[in-house]
């Protein structure tokens, strides 16, 4: 018996503001236990919500730059529950006219392209964070309010594989809109799926079973060929799949069960009473799609059709954001692009994973880097002197100018200085012309070594050379 | 009409434990109120756009500025239990799905 597997994606993304969704208390990661909260986020009797402007436009971006249809009216509702990390027993979202619909990402898997379809999108609140220790638990209400973007897919991916891709994708559209993070492991972006599996024919649906604790999309991709395997086992044998909801064990990489769900979940929706209803005016959404930044295909297409960069490095420096903005301002100082992209796959790439930082956690600046390629290109540094010039501007944020000036590195290039030092090496150096006459290549190497020596390393090894063969020439 | 364990199910989502004796009151109660409400079914709303909300404004934003209203302190007086700065509250491991 084969089967086919259908897999949907939810996907929290955390929004980039610096107020929460429905109360004025601060966003910061990281922040003491407890500071960035008020009476709205504690759930105090008599307190109202009011929606943040910045949050929702966010969002409007994500939907826009996902496809998707804006929807005019709307409003928020309740959904209810009882935790801890809630404290007014309900999360405000958009349960019934989510702010899009009908929105589609474009994937690519073993080389086929394919659309996959986005149901709807929504902004909501995330809860506070527990923490448990012995017999109680611990809650620290800082997140309790942040905005959230749920992106629900539709169920058209059919391997895990696409479940990956379309993450990936998702992950990247979304950063270059600016709209969040999207760092899993810092939990601006979390990811759940549904999978289930059906024989090939069917045209049943099989029972969808929900996975959890998904900290990375390699894990996803892991945890739902792990569950396409097991539930095929049980098929196999004539058994049937339950209705749960299941979590990813990351040491033995398998899935555990976590509960068994009775039915339909009890959430009671209902229209906010407290917050009125939303028209999203026209005009706005046009205002926030013209202000769209340039997405990542976009540039892509960009850097190899007009800056004649390989297709190959124009999706590495289009990976991230971040690597895509520094590519973009280092080339507006006038540095080659071609030179820019090498050093930022190279260099400056080596440098990040040597030190496991991000890009922006160096003192590495756009125009601290195209001055440095500039001397490089004109012939004021060697490519040897660079290296050391490299290490310096990205580790202490030093001008590649002035020091070089300073440290003496200026590489020399006028034959009138060079030459008459190349003269003397010679004169020095009888032997090796004689080498050279009979044929001994190795001779040059020598030569060259000697008048390196002389200058420090300063000479400019393209002058060096073609001085020396004039001179050996005539001798 | 109202089942009684249908009361029960929406005790158990409220949190609410009511005891034995107080069922069937609930029971009746329950049924006489969604009776009510019921007749409002057999008016024809065909063709009527739903009311979310009764007020006449709409579209209320707020500009996105963080700031403290509060001090934690005056947060934290009226939480039963607190541990460094943390709301202490019983063990929901059991129930934790993750987040």
């Amino acid at each position: 018996m084969n089967f086919e597997t259908t897999i949907g994606l939810e996907v929290h993304v955390e929004l980039k503001t610096n107020s929460k969704m429905f109360s004025p208390s601060p966003v910061a990661y990281g922040a003491e236990p407890n500071t960035n909260t008020n009476v709205i986020d504690f759930g105090f009797p008599g307190v109202l919500p009011s929606v943040n402007k910045g949050g929702y436009r966010l969002g409007v971006m994500v939907a826009l730059a996902l496809n998707a249809e804006i929807e005019k009216h709307t409003h928020f509702d309740r959904k209810n529950y009882f935790y801890p990390d809630n404290p007014k027993a309900y999360q405000l979202t958009q349960h019934e006219k989510p702010l899009g619909h009908d929105g589609w990402l474009e994937v690519e898997v073993n080389g086929e392209k394919k659309k996959i379809g986005i149901e709807e999108l929504h902004v909501e609140e995330d809860a506070g964070k527990n923490t448990h220790h012995g017999n109680s638990s611990y809650v620290d209400l800082n997140r309790q309010g942040t905005p959230l973007v749920e992106i629900v897919s539709k169920a058209d991916m059919h391997t895990p594989d696409e479940a990956y891709a379309y993450l990936e994708k998702l992950r990247q559209i979304v950063q270059f809109t600016g709209a969040s993070d999207v760092k899993m492991e810092e939990g601006s972006m979390r990811v759940d799926t549904n999978i289930s599996i059906t024989p090939i024919g069917s045209d049943k649906l099989g029972t969808k079973v929900e996975l959890k604790n998904l900290n990375s999309f390699n894990y996803v991709r892991m945890g739902l060929a792990y569950e396409e395997k097991r539930q095929a086992a049980i098929l196999k044998n004539g058994g049937t799949i339950g209705q749960e909801t299941r979590r990813f064990d990351e040491k033995t990489g398998e899935t555990v069960l976590m509960r068994v769900k009775s039915g339909a979940d009890d959430y009671r929706y209902f229209p906010e009473p407290d917050l009125p209803a939303f028209n999203i005016d026209p005009s706005w959404i046009k205002e926030i799609k013209d202000s769209l930044p340039e997405p990542a295909e976009e540039r892509r297409n960009r850097y190899i059709n007009e800056l004649g960069i390989p297709e190959y490095d124009a999706g590495v420096l289009t990976d991230t954001k971040e690597m895509s903005d520094f590519f973009d301002e280092t080339v507006k100082y006038d540095a080659n692009p071609k030179l820019v992209s090498n050093w930022l796959m190279g260099e400056v790439n080596g440098y990040l994973n040597e030190k496991k930082i991000g890009l922006l956690d160096t003192k590495l600046t756009p125009e601290h880097l195209a001055k440095m390629i500039n001397l490089i290109s004109d012939g004021t540094i060697s490519s040897k002197i660079a290296k050391k010039v490299f290490q310096e501007t990205i580790s202490n944020g030093t001008e590649p100018e002035g020091w070089v000036k300073e440290k003496g590195m200026v590489q020399e290039s006028d034959p009138a200085v060079l030459k008459p030092m190349i003269v003397d090496v010679l004169d020095n150096n009888q032997q090796s012309i004689d080498d050279f006459k009979n044929g001994k290549d190795r001779a040059v190497g020598f030569l060259i070594g000697q008048i390196m020596k002389k200058t420090r390393g300063q000479a400019n090894p393209k002058v060096v050379n073609k001085i020396l063969m004039e001179e050996l020439n005539i001798r | 009409m109202i089942s009684k364990e249908e009361v029960l199910h929406v005790a158990e989502l409220a949190n609410l434990k009511l005891k034995d004796n107080e069922v069937d009151g609930f029971v009746s109660q329950l049924d006489d109120i969604v009776t009510m409400a019921s007749q409002l079914s057999t008016v024809d709303t065909e063709g009527v756009e739903p009311t979310y909300h009764m007020s006449d404004t709409t579209t209320v934003f707020r500009a996105d500025e963080g700031k403290h209203t509060q001090t934690r302190e005056e947060l934290l007086e009226n939480v039963p239990e607190v541990q460094d700065n943390l709301i202490k509250v019983p063990s929901i491991v059991d129930k934790e799905d993750g987040e």
